[in-house]
């Protein structure tokens, strides 16, 4: 648990992160959005003290973190920062050993680590473990930043724009990749993003920030239904409202009885790309089959288009 | 037509041409101070060997103008050299009358142009040849091998040079060790001022421009008139302070050489640990001290290794400057190959000058070589810093 306690950093006159309070929860992933230069950045190195808050405190699963040296505290804590800042100088491997070589553990340990980290982000370790940052496409640098940033397994995991630089099929990919591993580990991720959709998708909680301020901090269905201003109304984009309410939903969740022609969907599809198949098909009703592929009712363009009406 | 022909090749073969016919080969002196007579190539050999070389060199110049593969003009550029190294010793011992030591022989400018023109050709070969940093090295070994072996056989001992260096190889020797311990010595105490002061003056800014103007200043004082300047204080120091003129501290002498050298090298490495430094990626540093490194643990891990190839730039600066300013050195009593320079200019003697500049060239050269392989060894793997 993460308690952030009346936060604010000033630089000189200028408020970069005015009085921000917020809880994340454990093994949550929270998402903070916002303009640029809104502090999103401030705000998440306060965290790991890589800026020091100008009054305030933050809590890590109740201890402050200034109880320790600022670099001891950052050893614990995974750090991917924007534009993956990979060491040009050392290869994939010693890279990703950055934190465990710190931590003074033994090479046959750091070894396996390194192998499984690999392994985990499909790098192959026979191909890749020799290879300079310069020598990997971009996607994959972005894997060996979070591979480091998980070596020593940390509890809590920070991330600055960890996609930014990827193209939209490259993201989605390791979009889904992170959530997948992100399960497996029970890791609590900060992910700091401008994209709106990327937040909805990822965050179990989504705050959002302006001019250094916490505007709204709340779960993704309640940021889309009720926007706490307008400026967070305009940053979720009206046009866009209703389709990422769609995104958040599964299709197992929308199955009504009866059968229904064509090609089935999978139940755990999101509602949004069931809605964009009907659409695109002409067809009233698709089929939805479960996991097990056994068929378990319809999905219907009337029943999809009642959910994605404001839940007032 | 114009595309048969080398643009380089052209003018080593013009360059050949002119030395060949009309430029002297050796130059003849009945002793060490008198003028010499001008020998052309064909009067200073033997007849079957003056036309072999003029034959070799007429063929390498051929090779060099027409557009030859790349292996036909190594070869070309090899043969006329190891010719001309060969043959100018035996014009030595052929030019000189039997059992006359007062009898001096010495490369004239005849010789001196077609070493140059074939030694172009050699470079344009290995520079296109793009050779990777340890064949450099290997190459270098191999070349001051082969001077070695000349030296050793004897087969120039009858040339003007080595004639001085006959009577004079005991003190080359000192003066050699001298000029070494100058150069790497007053190199080796700049990097260890100039590397900290570097890395302070890229920490604190406030330091930075001031540091590097007063070494700025320093640089642009004249070599002699630094010697000079250093002299009172160092005279005044040894006279003063106890004990340091026994450490070897007088206003003439090693110390002053020593101290002058140390001040030329800071600017360089300083400068280049600064820019260096400067150089090395945002995104890295800050992600080396979000992995939770330490100041120290950042300096030694991640910027000093991003920041050696400029770093050993500053470095190759430093050591080929000082060779050859070490030379200077011989003028306040410091030692060094310049003592030769100097008593040669003193008595007229060319050769005796030669005899301490070459070796100077040699040094530099060599130096300069074997630096900038290791500093591309070095850099090989950031060829991109990502952004
Ligand atoms: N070290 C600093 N000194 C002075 N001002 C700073 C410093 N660091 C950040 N700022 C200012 O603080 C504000 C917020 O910066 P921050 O990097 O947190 O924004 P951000 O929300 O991450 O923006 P972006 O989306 O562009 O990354 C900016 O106006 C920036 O200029
Ligand atoms: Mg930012």
């Amino acid at each position: 648990m993460i308690e952030i306690e009346g936060i604010t950093k000033r630089y000189g006159e200028s408020t970069v992160v005015d009085d921000v309070s917020m809880v994340i929860e454990p093994r949550s992933i929270t998402v903070i959005v916002g303009t640029s230069g809104s502090g999103k950045t401030t705000l998440l190195r306060m965290i790991n003290r890589l800026v020091e808050p100008t009054s305030g405190a933050i809590r890590l699963d109740g201890a402050d973190n200034r109880s320790l040296p600022g670099y001891e505290l950052r050893r614990s804590i995974g750090y991917v920062i924007q534009g993956h800042g990979l060491f040009p100088h050392r290869t994939v491997a010693e890279n990703i050993a950055t934190v465990p070589l710190l931590l003074g553990w033994d090479d046959e340990r750091i070894r396996a680590r390194v192998e499984e980290l690999m392994s985990l982000f499909q790098l192959d370790p026979g191909e890749f473990s020799g290879r300079y940052p310069h020598e990997l496409s971009g996607g994959q640098q972005q894997r060996v930043g979070v591979a480091r940033a998980l070596a020593a397994g940390p509890n809590v995991l920070l991330m600055d724009e960890p996609f930014g630089a990827l193209d939209p099929i490259i993201r989605n990919k390791a979009q889904e990749d992170l959530l997948a591993i992100q399960k497996r580990l029970g890791t609590t991720i900060v992910l700091v993003t401008h994209d709106m959709e990327e937040a909805v998708h990822m965050g179990d909680r989504i705050a959002v920030m302006d001019g250094g301020r916490l505007l709204q901090y709340d779960t993704p269905d309640r940021i889309l239904a009720h926007p706490a201003s307008t400026f967070v109304d305009t940053l979720v984009g009206a046009s866009e409202k209703p389709f990422r309410l769609l995104s958040l939903g599964r299709v197992g969740d929308a199955v009504e009885e009866g059968p229904a022609e064509g090609e089935p969907i999978a139940a755990d599809a999101s509602q949004r790309d069931a809605l964009a198949e009907l659409l695109w098909s002409g067809r009233p009703a698709l089929p939805v089959r479960n996991a097990n592929g056994r068929l378990i009712g319809k999905v219907t363009v009337d029943g999809l288009v009642r959910r994605a009406a404001c839940p007032a | 037509m114009g595309t048969r022909f080398d643009k380089l090749g052209a003018v080593i073969a013009a360059i050949a041409a002119y030395a060949c016919l009309f430029a002297p080969f050796a130059t003849f002196r009945a002793n060490r101070i008198v003028p010499g007579e001008a020998r052309s190539m064909l009067e200073s050999l033997p007849p079957a060997a003056g036309w072999a070389l003029m034959a070799i060199v007429t063929a390498a110049a051929l090779v060099a103008l027409l557009r030859t593969p790349l292996m036909l003009r190594l070869g070309a550029s090899l043969a006329a050299l190891v010719a001309l190294a060969v043959l100018i010793g035996v014009a030595g011992s052929f030019l000189t009358p039997q059992d006359n030591t007062y009898a001096r022989v010495s490369p004239a400018h005849g010789f001196w142009l077609l070493v140059f023109a074939f030694t172009l050709l050699l470079a344009d070969v290995l520079t296109r040849l793009a050779l990777s940093p340890w064949a450099r090295m290997l190459t270098l070994a191999g070349a001051a091998a082969c001077l070695g072996l000349l030296l050793a056989s004897g087969s120039w001992d009858s040339l003007s040079i080595l004639r001085e260096y006959a009577g004079r190889a005991d003190s080359f020797r000192a003066e050699g060790g001298k000029h070494l311990t100058l150069a790497l010595g007053s190199l080796a105490a700049a990097a260890i001022v100039g590397l900290p002061l570097g890395i302070l003056c890229h920490r604190v800014d406030a330091l930075r421009a001031g540091v590097l103007n007063v070494l700025n200043v320093i640089q642009t004082i004249p070599s002699i008139a630094l010697f000079g300047l250093l002299i009172a204080p160092l005279g005044w120091i040894a006279a003063h302070v106890p004990g340091a003129a026994a450490l070897g501290i007088r206003g003439i002498g090693t110390a002053p050489a020593f101290l002058a050298l140390f001040l030329y090298s800071l600017l360089p490495v300083v400068a280049n640990t600064v820019v260096g430094l400067a150089g090395v990626p945002r995104a890295a540093n800050d992600a080396a001290r979000g992995m939770g490194m330490t100041g120290r643990q950042r300096l030694l891990r991640v910027e000093l290794p991003l920041a050696l190839p400029v770093i050993l730039t500053g470095i190759r600066i430093v050591l080929v400057q000082n060779i050859g300013l070490a030379t200077i050195a011989a003028l306040i009593g410091g030692g060094g190959f310049g003592v030769f320079v100097f008593q040669g200019i003193g008595q007229m003697a060319m050769d005796l000058v030669l005899l301490g500049a070459l070796p100077t060239v040699a040094l530099a050269f060599a130096a300069a070589i074997v630096l900038d392989a290791v500093v591309e060894l070095t850099s090989i793997r950031k060829s991109e810093v990502p952004s």
